[in-house]
């Protein structure tokens, strides 16, 4: 066995005072609410207000969604949040002839107003607020979402929500993207200037580390890679011309929680720490709310095994037991058969059931930051923290995350970290319950959800009805005006939406980015 | 006589950006001796069946996890038998639910790796299973 971290950090037998020389319960612990809000951003956290119980869900069409959302709904879940499938996230419709076979399959698939009108159909978009996994086309589907809003009666400064808008995360780790990776951050900028102006309770990005970790990035490389990309976002937004306390409280995170249980209460607050300094000292926000990292957890997908799926509950059970000791404001749990397909409803219960036992029956959201003070605790936080400046200062000194990226740092660095695990794995230096110990030959096999084929067909009917049904010559028109502001300097985000209203599609409108811009290559890291 | 190391297409068909697996079997079939060639993201079945023939590899290895695997990889075995290079071993793993293994092995894919399998039994599964092209013994 392994005495360290999952990030390589060594574990002592014991911790004590000295491991905790230097460090200031005032300046480096500070109270729950305050500068540099290790503790929480809250004074009362849960007391005051319990984590979003935020279930991710999509598959199939607008239709079986929608169904899933009211479903979630009535368990008691409090935010939605959609899954869309592989074409939409690359900007295809469902016709294309590389959405083949992908239709639906891993979210839901959107590709013209009409079918986000379906998605959102009995769903009162001024009482909930909806989070969307959408980043390469998030402007596209931002501008769905203010005009199904529109046509439901509710004007945009009233929808609350988020769009993951995240563009420099696919380049490193989810590679879903569209365009080259500037031209893609001018889209993310427009996006940023019309929230500032129109969506006051959107946040318009997420910086998620969460895909980062996924990809097989340590716990210490997901931190500095998201706050790195955090960062970019900043310089953005005040290279738009806005003022950083305008923006900066709009911007959210997403961190993933793997099974490491002490090392990931520390990086979520290492990353509130962090941040608070980053804004405070690096950008001179004032704004007590620019300082603050606000942030969404999922569990570790990666974690869960096929073999013994049941083992999996107690997986994921920990992994939220962390995330709410770390302080998350928002919290989706994975289910047990998310190694097969997508879950299915009996499983997502398990899983928004097992968030609501932490929540009402432990007892650990009675106080805030329990472990606050935790010789261990504080002092993995602490190295956290050292660990990920370190690669922050060597990201700066690349020009920042772009040019790091487009040198394949951070990609080379996680495709390392993702070997060395499995390594560890294959070594047995690191067991992994019911895979390389403690195995049974035979399982039980456990249901699976099945996406029927029929759903591919059916969506690309609906889509080419739209087409047919829609007032082409506006089409043309429309998408010709967002052509001359993609080659120009208008906002494009003004433009996307005239596109969206008048039912032009996903497709269409990536395609005129894809034409303006060029379409991205990755230079391929092994 | 040495026979020449075995060279193996490893590719991506599809739209999901989900690489770890595939670099991490990338890796461990080089350092076994195996000449990979990795075909980078978003691969549809025509380029890589084209990207095997013109590399002349003995076998590719597809890696899916968005579910169109029961599309894509039969799509892959058609468009390499019909370029009459049907002697190229097709193998393949991710996402894939254990009930989809009969239909694709129907559909000419020799070996399909589950989420947990090891490193190990990949390589070996190689070494056994994929022989030199055009190297009669």
């Amino acid at each position: 066995m392994r005495y360290e971290t999952l990030s390589g950090i060594p574990v002592k037998e014991v911790y004590g005072p000295e491991d905790l020389a230097g460090w200031s319960p005032e300046v480096d612990l500070g109270r729950p609410g305050a500068y540099p809000f290790t503790r929480g951003i809250h004074a009362t956290m849960y007391r005051g207000k319990l984590w979003t119980m935020r279930q991710f869900a999509g598959f199939g069409t607008a239709e079986d969604t929608n169904r899933r959302f009211h479903y979630l709904l009535a368990q008691g879940q409090t935010g939605l949040s959609v899954a869309f499938d592989m074409p939409t996230l690359m900007g295809y419709d469902s016709d294309h002839p590389r959405a083949q076979g992908e239709v639906g399959r891993e979210g839901v698939a959107v590709d013209s107003l009409a079918d986000m009108e379906i998605l959102f159909q009995g769903i009162p978009l001024d009482r909930v607020s909806t989070s969307m996994t959408i980043n390469a086309p998030a402007n596209v589907l931002l501008a769905m979402y203010v005009a199904v809003a529109e046509r439901q009666g509710v004007p945009p400064d009233r929808l609350r929500g988020t769009t993951q808008t995240d563009i420099l995360k696919e380049y490193i780790a989810q590679k879903e993207w569209i365009v080259p990776p500037r031209p893609a951050l001018r889209l993310v900028a427009d996006m940023l200037v019309f929230g500032t102006r129109h969506l006051p309770q959107w946040n318009v990005v997420s910086v998620s580390g969460y895909h980062i970790r996924e990809a097989g990035a340590t716990a210490v490389q997901e931190l500095a890679f998201t706050l790195a990309d955090g960062i970019e976002y900043v310089k953005l937004g005040l290279a738009a011309g806005l003022d950083v306390d305008a923006f900066a409280p709009r911007l959210s995170f997403f961190f993933d929680v793997h099974s490491d249980f002490f090392e990931e209460i520390a990086k979520f607050r290492a990353a509130r720490r962090m941040w608070a300094r980053i804004m405070r000292e690096r950008f001179g926000a004032q704004n007590p709310r620019s300082w603050w990292l606000r942030t969404h957890a999922q569990t570790a997908g990666v974690s869960l095994t096929a073999q013994q799926p049941l083992n999996n509950v107690a997986r994921v059970a920990l992994q939220a037991l962390a995330a709410v000791l770390g302080g998350t404001q928002s919290l989706h749990t994975n289910s047990m058969d998310e190694t097969y397909a997508l879950p299915t409803e009996e499983a997502v219960m398990v899983a928004l059931r097992t968030q609501q036992i932490i929540a009402y029956e432990t007892g650990v959201a009675s106080t805030v930051d329990p472990l606050g003070g935790a010789y261990f605790v504080e002092a993995l936080t602490n190295q956290l923290e050292e660990a990920a400046w370190a690669y922050i200062e060597r990201i700066d000194a690349m020009g920042g995350m772009v040019a790091a990226v487009e040198a394949g740092y951070p990609q080379r660095e996680i495709a390392d970290a993702a070997f060395r695990f499995q390594q560890q794995v294959e070594r047995k230096e690191r067991i992994i319950v019911g895979v390389n110990e403690f195995v049974v030959p035979e399982e039980r096999p456990i249901p699976i959800l099945r996406i029927p084929p029929e759903v591919e067909r059916r969506q690309i009917e609906r889509t080419r009805r739209v087409r047919a049904e829609r007032d082409n010559t506006q089409v043309a028109r429309r998408l010709e005006a967002l052509r001359r502001a993609a080659a120009g300097n208008d906002n494009t985000m003004e433009h996307i939406l005239e596109c969206v209203r008048a039912y032009a599609t996903l497709g269409e409108i990536c395609g005129v980015l894809r034409e303006v811009y060029g379409e991205y290559r990755e230079p391929v890291v092994i | 006589m040495m026979a020449r190391p075995l060279r193996i297409l490893l590719a991506k068909p599809g739209l999901d950006g989900h690489d770890r697996g595939i670099k991490v079997v990338a890796r461990a079939l080089r350092d076994a001796g195996v000449e990979v060639i990795y075909t980078g993201l978003h691969q549809t079945p025509e380029m890589i069946a084209s990207a095997a023939i013109q590399e002349d590899v003995d076998a590719v290895g597809l890696s899916i996890l968005s579910g169109a695997h029961n599309v894509l990889f039969p799509r892959v075995v058609q468009l390499l038998r019909e370029a009459g290079a049907d002697d190229i071993v097709v193998f393949g793993g991710g996402i894939i639910p254990e009930d989809d293994i009969p239909g694709l092995e129907a559909a000419g894919i020799r070996k399909v790796f589950l989420p947990g399998t090891s490193l190990a039994e990949i390589v070996r599964w190689v070494q056994e299973n994929v022989r030199p092209r055009g190297v009669t013994v």
